[in-house]
């Protein structure tokens, strides 16, 4: 028996040793490579480039060796039409010419313009497209002006985006269909999984801002936040796959809290908006000052909800990061190894721990944002008691 | 402004649409029923939970009943017992009373009967005495005919003779 938890013990403290190796290395991997281009590179764009949403996966490597994923690029412009084609003519500088012929537009490369790299021109709309430094996509007509085009590529937070959708339709209909044939029955498997986790959106979140009788309207948009920004932002902390940040780019947080926004307006009843255009029990000199706060309220909350989330994961990722950089800085890139190896040992350590805390802030997060989202339905669906 | 909104058009558009999509399919094939199948689950429990409190407070019920029963029974049988008890007590005490008056009266009977014997014999022996003395008188006056004497000795002799019981 003793021997048994003593083994046991030793595998777990084992896997967790391995798990931190292949972790740190995994971090600092991309950094060095990045280092071996010869310029010294600004940690600070480093770090927001990383974080920022890109029109690819970037792996590992820097400039010409660098191994990227190319993602589709989709671009509409209201004057020229649609426009389809890999990101990887964008990225790469004339190398690996994609034929789009049979798509009705043909790519051809011109020479790498400033920081963005290649530039790609569509047959079909004859616009040029292009990045720039902070990957932005561009588009200019055959006379070089400046076309209003919206960027609707699949960039890498939707795809990040369509992979935790696509894992949340494996697991939940299984455990679903699993309620359907095991009725009566003990859960088991996946269902036991997470029922837990779906008891306490019910039981803990949903039920005591909302009350028992209305919670059961909200709770499939409550169950279905909670999951995916709790699978988003773990699909984030997977290393090797390019850091997806997805609950850390602003586009899907605001979605997420316009969504939260706008079923607490619709679910708003009498009681709710007499409490914000006419406080009662206030006197009026106070409600010349409360009504325009009230009012301002109703867009803040879901605003702080969407800045909240963007916050905080983003700033998980910058830290990790940063906590990376500080090797190279203190190493001065590379030319003082004994100080990077000392500093290292150091990073590495706090990484791993910051690794945990954000594994926390992933639950947290998701956790916050459901619960606020709850309080909000609560606030708006509050029959007058007074 | 603009460039930040270049950049948030595409996560939008995306967002949107799959978070719809997600939505509305999770809402269908698994939160429905999964929402469903815990509901039931609770209520099953629930009920189950109730049936037993109440299979237990029948047995309780059923066990108050049996003592109870068993109470009824045993004062029942006391009482029977008592009753019994009494009766014979009261058989032996009747039997005996009336054994007594019986008895009375046969002695009475007895003495009454005796006495009624003595008066009989009593006026028997009257009557004999009667008889003899006239008897008597008889020959005392034959004999006083004969000797004055003679006639004394005789009323002598026949007194001795006759004993008087």
């Amino acid at each position: 028996m003793w021997n048994n938890t003593r083994s046991n013990n030793g595998t777990m403290r084992f896997s967790m040793r391995v798990f931190a190796l292949l972790l740190g290395f995994g971090l600092t991997s991309s950094v060095m490579a990045s280092s071996g281009g010869g310029d010294k590179p600004d940690p600070g764009e480093f770090i927001i480039h990383h974080i920022a949403d890109a029109h690819d996966i970037h792996l590992w490597g820097e400039g010409p060796s660098a191994v990227h994923i190319p993602l589709p690029v989709i671009s509409y412009s209201p004057e020229y039409g649609w426009s389809v084609f890999s990101s990887a003519h964008l990225l790469h500088h004339g190398e690996d010419h994609v034929d789009m012929s049979d798509h009705g537009m043909e790519g051809a490369h011109a020479e790498p313009e400033g920081h963005g790299g290649g530039q790609y021109r569509c047959h079909k709309t004859e616009l040029t497209y292009s990045l720039d430094g902070n990957g932005a996509l561009h588009a200019q007509n055959n006379s070089g002006d400046h076309v209003q085009a919206y960027d609707l590529s699949i960039s890498k937070s939707v795809l990040g985006m369509f992979i935790v959708i696509f894992m949340m339709l494996l697991i939940f209909p299984r455990v679903g269909s699993a309620y359907k044939k095991r009725k009566g029955q003990a859960p088991r498997g996946l269902q036991n999984a997470l029922e837990p986790l779906i008891l306490f959106i019910r039981d803990e979140v949903a039920v005591p801002s909302i009350g028992e009788k209305k919670a059961d309207r909200y709770l499939p948009f409550l169950l279905t936040t909670f999951f995916f920004i709790f699978l988003c932002n773990l699909l984030g902390l997977v290393p090797f796959i390019g850091a997806f940040n997805v609950t850390g780019t602003v586009g899907v947080t605001l979605i997420l809290a316009t969504f939260v926004f706008i079923i607490t307006t619709v679910s708003g009843n009498r009681h709710y908006w007499g409490h914000i255009f006419w406080p009662p029990g206030v006197p009026l000199p106070i409600k010349l000052i409360l009504v325009p706060v009230e009012v301002v309220g109703i867009l803040l909350k879901p605003a702080v909800l969407m800045i909240r989330l963007t916050a905080n994961i983003g700033a998980g990722h910058i830290i990790i990061l940063a906590l990376t950089f500080l090797v190279f800085i203190i190493s001065d890139y590379g030319a003082n190894t004994a100080a990077g190896i000392g500093t290292g040992i150091f990073s590495v350590a706090f990484m791993i721990f910051m690794y945990f805390i954000e594994l926390l802030v992933a639950f947290l997060q998701a956790y916050v944002f459901t619960l606020l989202a709850a309080l909000y339905f609560g606030d708006a669906t509050q029959e007058a008691h007074h | 402004m603009e460039a930040f909104l270049n950049t948030v058009y595409g996560t939008v558009f995306w967002s949107t649409i799959s978070f719809l999509v997600v939505l509305v399919l999770m809402r269908r094939m698994a939160w429905g029923p999964i929402l469903q199948g815990l509901k039931e689950r609770e209520e099953e429990i629930d009920g189950a939970l109730n049936t037993a409190k109440q299979a237990r407070a029948e047995i309780e019920n059923l066990q108050a009943d049996n003592e109870r029963l068993l109470q009824e029974a045993r004062a029942e049988r006391d009482g029977m017992m008592r009753d019994a008890r009494d009766m014979s007590d009261k058989l032996i005490a009747d039997a005996k009373s009336t054994a007594k008056t019986e008895g009375e009266r046969m002695i009475d009977q007895a003495k009454q009967a005796i006495d009624g014997e003595r008066a009989a014999a009593v006026a028997d022996l009257k009557a004999e005495v009667a008889k003899l003395s006239l008897e008597i008188a008889e020959k005392l006056v034959r004999q006083e005919l004969k000797d004055d004497g003679s006639q004394q000795d005789l009323i002598g002799r026949m007194i001795s003779d006759s004993k008087l019981n």
